[in-house]
C-alpha cells in the first residue's frame, strides 16, 4: 500500500505521533459500522458454526434439550462408512446422493459458458441495433428469481407447456420433466442455461473480445488465418483468463446453488433427484432443526469449496500464464 | 477482409439469427405478460391464443385479485422497503469502511481486510444458522430487523468500493486538506462525489440482489404481515393444489418488472460493476 498520505514534515515527533494516534481514531470511526456488523453477522457465526458442527442441538424439542459437545459424531455419521449386513455402506447415503446431484448439475457450466461466449461472439459484431440486442439478451438473467420459476413451471408442464406441446408437435411425446426422476435435474440445467444465457458470463465475454487487440487480430488476418484457426490462436488463448475467472466463480456458486430451485419447484424431488447439498443443509437446520448436523454438512461445503477453488487456482494459473 | 458481400450475408445472416434466439428467450416473459391478463379459463386454449382483443378478452382480475385478495400489496410494500433499506445501509457503511481502508493509515489494516476478503468465499449456508439462532434468542424472527440488519454489511461492498478509491488521485484530497477539511470532509465532499459511478453500481446490485433474495426471508418470517414478494409468491404457489396461472403470473410480474425496470435504468453501471468484480448479474 503506498504510504502517501503526505503531510507537512513533522515539526518533531510528537506533533506527527499526534496526527498518526488521531488518523487512527479517525479510521476506527470510520469502520466502526461495518466491522461491528462483519463481526456479528459474518465472522463470529463461522466461528459459532464451527463450534456448532462438534455440537449436538435441536433448539425446539420438548423437552428442551440442552446443546451437548459430541466432538466429531457429526462429521463421522455425514462422510463415514460402516460395515452392515450387506457389506460397506454409507452412515448417510443421502448426503452421497445430494453430493452427486450437485455435481451433476455443475455439468451445465461448461454448456452455458460455451454458449455464452458464442453469444458474446455475436454481440460483438458491428451490425444494426447491437445495442438493442445486449439489452434484450441481458433480461432474463436480471429478471430471474422466484417468478421466472414459476413461469418455468408452465414451460415444463407435461400437457401445456411450449416444450411438449412442440415436441408434439413433431410426433415425440414429452417426458413428466420437473416430475420424472431421470428428467428433472436436466430440466433445471436447461433452464439455468437459458435464464443466465446473455448474462454477467456474456457481459464478461463481450468485455474480454472487446480488449483482444486489433493488432492480434489484423496480424491474423496478413496471416490467411481463416476464421476458426484465428478462433484458436488468437481468440481463445486472449481469453483464457477470463475464461478461468468466470470458471472459478462458477464452481463456487454451483456447490452453493439449488435452493431456490429446489425449494420453489421440485421440492428436492422427485426421490431426492434435485435435492442438493445447499437445500440438504437448509432441510436438517430448519426443517428438522439439527442444528449441529447442518452446521457440519455447511462446513464440509465450505471445506469443498475452498479445496475446489485451491486446485482451479493451482491448475489454471499456469494456463492463465501465457 | 474478403469479398464485401459475403461479409454483407454473413452479418445479414447473423442479425435474423439473434433476432430468432432473441424472440425465444423474450417469448416466455411475454406469455407471463398475457397470461396475467386472462380469465383462468382461457390461459390452456385448444388453440394458441395471444393476441388480447383478438383471441382473447383481457381482464384486469388477477391483478385486483392479487393485490387485494392475497397479501401482494403488503408483499409489495415490504419488499420495496427492506431493499431500499438495505441498500442505503449498505452503501454508507461500506463506503464509510473503503474509505478508511483506502484513505486512512491505521494498525491491523491490512490484515482486517484480508479477513473481508477471506470471508467472500464462505457459503452463504455456514453462517446462516448461527445467525438464526442469534436473531431468534434476541425475539427478532419475524420482524423487519431480521429482514434488513443482516444483510445490510457486506464484504463485497467494501471491497468494491475501496477498490474504487484507492484510484482517486491523492492531489484532490491534499488541496482539500490545506483547506482545513477534516477527514470526514474529505469523504463527504472528494471521495463520494468522485465515486458516484462505484456507488451506484453497488446500490443497483444491492438492490436487486435484495429484491429477488429467497432463503434468508424464508427463514426468518413466519407472517404474512413479513412477507417479502418472493416468499409470499412461493407460499402462494405451495398453498394452493391447482395452480391458478393469471394468478400466479399476475405475482411474477410484480416481482419481475421493477428489476427488468432498474437494469434498463441503470444499464451502464450493470456493465460497469461486471466488468469491476464479476458480480452474480
Amino acid at each position: 500500500m503506498t504510504d502517501s498520505i503526505a503531510r507537512p514534515a513533522g515539526r518533531g515527533g510528537r506533533t506527527k505521533r499526534f496526527t498518526r494516534q488521531f488518523e487512527s481514531a479517525a479510521a476506527a470511526l470510520f469502520l466502526a459500522p461495518n466491522l461491528l456488523g462483519f463481526l456479528v453477522f459474518t465472522s463470529l457465526p463461522i466461528l459459532a458454526a464451527l463450534l456448532l458442527s462438534l455440537c449436538e442441538w435441536d433448539p425446539i424439542a420438548d423437552p428442551v434439550t440442552r446443546i451437548q459437545f459430541v466432538g466429531l459424531k457429526n462429521f463421522v455419521n455425514l462422510l463415514g462408512f460402516h460395515h452392515g449386513a450387506e457389506g460397506w455402506a454409507a452412515n448417510d447415503p443421502d448426503f452421497w446422493q445430494f453430493t452427486g446431484n450437485t455435481l451433476f448439475l455443475m455439468l451445465s457450466i461448461p454448456v452455458s459458458m460455451s454458449l455464452s461466449l458464442l453469444l458474446a461472439m455475436a454481440l460483438n459484431q458491428k451490425i444494426r441495433g447491437i445495442t438493442v440486442f445486449r439489452t434484450i439478451f441481458y433480461i432474463p438473467s436480471i429478471a430471474a428469481g422466484v417468478g421466472t420459476m414459476i413461469l418455468w413451471l408452465w414451460i415444463f408442464n407435461p400437457q401445456y407447456g411450449p416444450i411438449n406441446m412442440a415436441l408434439q408437435w413433431v410426433g415425440l411425446r414429452g417426458p413428466n420433466w420437473l416430475s420424472d426422476y431421470f428428467w428433472a435435474k436436466p430440466a433445471l440445467m436447461i433452464m439455468g442455461i437459458a435464464t443466465s444465457m446473455g448474462g454477467a458470463t456474456t457481459v464478461l465475454y463481450l468485455a474480454g473480445l472487446q480488449d483482444v487487440s486489433r493488432d492480434l487480430y489484423e496480424a491474423a488476418t496478413l496471416d490467411g488465418a481463416a476464421v476458426w484457426a484465428r478462433f484458436r490462436h488468437v481468440t481463445w488463448p486472449a481469453l483464457r483468463p477470463v475464461t478461468f475467472f468466470i470458471f472459478v466463480i462458477a464452481v463456487i456458486d454451483g456447490f452453493q446453488g439449488g435452493f431456490d430451485v429446489g425449494y420453489v419447484m421440485t421440492k428436492g424431488g422427485p426421490d431426492g433427484a434435485t435435492t442438493t447439498l445447499s437445500y440438504y443443509t437448509w432441510r436438517e437446520a430448519f426443517q428438522y432443526f439439527h442444528e449441529g448436523y447442518a452446521s457440519a454438512l455447511a462446513m464440509v461445503m465450505f471445506a469443498v469449496i475452498s479445496i475446489a477453488t485451491v486446485l482451479n487456482w493451482r491448475h489454471g494459473r499456469e494456463s492463465v500464464n501465457l | 477482409m474478403k469479398n464485401p458481400l459475403i461479409v454483407k450475408g454473413l452479418q445479414r445472416l447473423l442479425w435474423w439469427g439473434l433476432v430468432t434466439v432473441g424472440l425465444f428467450m423474450l417469448f416466455p416473459f411475454f406469455w407471463m405478460a398475457i397470461t396475467s391478463v386472462k380469465e383462468s379459463g382461457d390461459v390452456f386454449a385448444a388453440k394458441p391464443n395471444w393476441i388480447p382483443w383478438l383471441q382473447f378478452r383481457p381482464t384486469i382480475k388477477p391483478y385486483h385479485v392479487v393485490w387485494t385478495e392475497i397479501s401482494f400489496a403488503r408483499y409489495t410494500l415490504n419488499s420495496l422497503a427492506i431493499a431500499l433499506a438495505v441498500t442505503a445501509g449498505q452503501v454508507l457503511t461500506s463506503s464509510l469502511a473503503a474509505f478508511a481502508f483506502a484513505r486512512l493509515r491505521f494498525p491491523g489494516r491490512d490484515q482486517i481486510f484480508l479477513s473481508y476478503l477471506g470471508t467472500m468465499m464462505v457459503p452463504a449456508t455456514v453462517t446462516m444458522i448461527p445467525v438464526y439462532i442469534l436473531l431468534r434468542e434476541l425475539h427478532w424472527i419475524d420482524t423487519y430487523k431480521a429482514l434488513i440488519l443482516p444483510a445490510m454489511f457486506s464484504a463485497y461492498g467494501t471491497f468494491l468500493l475501496r477498490q474504487f478509491f484507492v484510484s482517486i488521485p491523492r492531489e484532490l484530497e491534499e488541496a482539500a486538506r490545506v483547506d482545513g477539511c477534516g477527514y470526514f470532509g474529505i469523504y463527504r465532499q472528494i471521495i463520494l462525489p468522485l465515486s458516484l459511478p462505484a456507488l451506484s453500481t453497488l446500490a443497483i446490485f444491492t438492490f436487486i440482489g435484495n429484491w429477488r433474495s429467497f432463503m434468508w426471508p424464508l427463514i426468518v418470517t413466519n407472517s404474512d404481515e413479513h412477507y417479502t414478494l418472493p416468499v409470499g409468491l412461493a407460499a402462494f404457489r405451495t398453498l394452493h393444489g391447482t395452480i391458478d396461472w393469471p394468478v400466479l403470473m399476475a405475482g411474477s410480474m410484480l416481482m419481475t418488472i421493477p428489476m427488468i425496470l432498474v437494469f434498463i435504468l441503470g444499464q451502464r453501471y450493470f456493465i460497469e460493476g461486471i466488468r469491476l468484480g464479476g458480480v452474480k448479474g
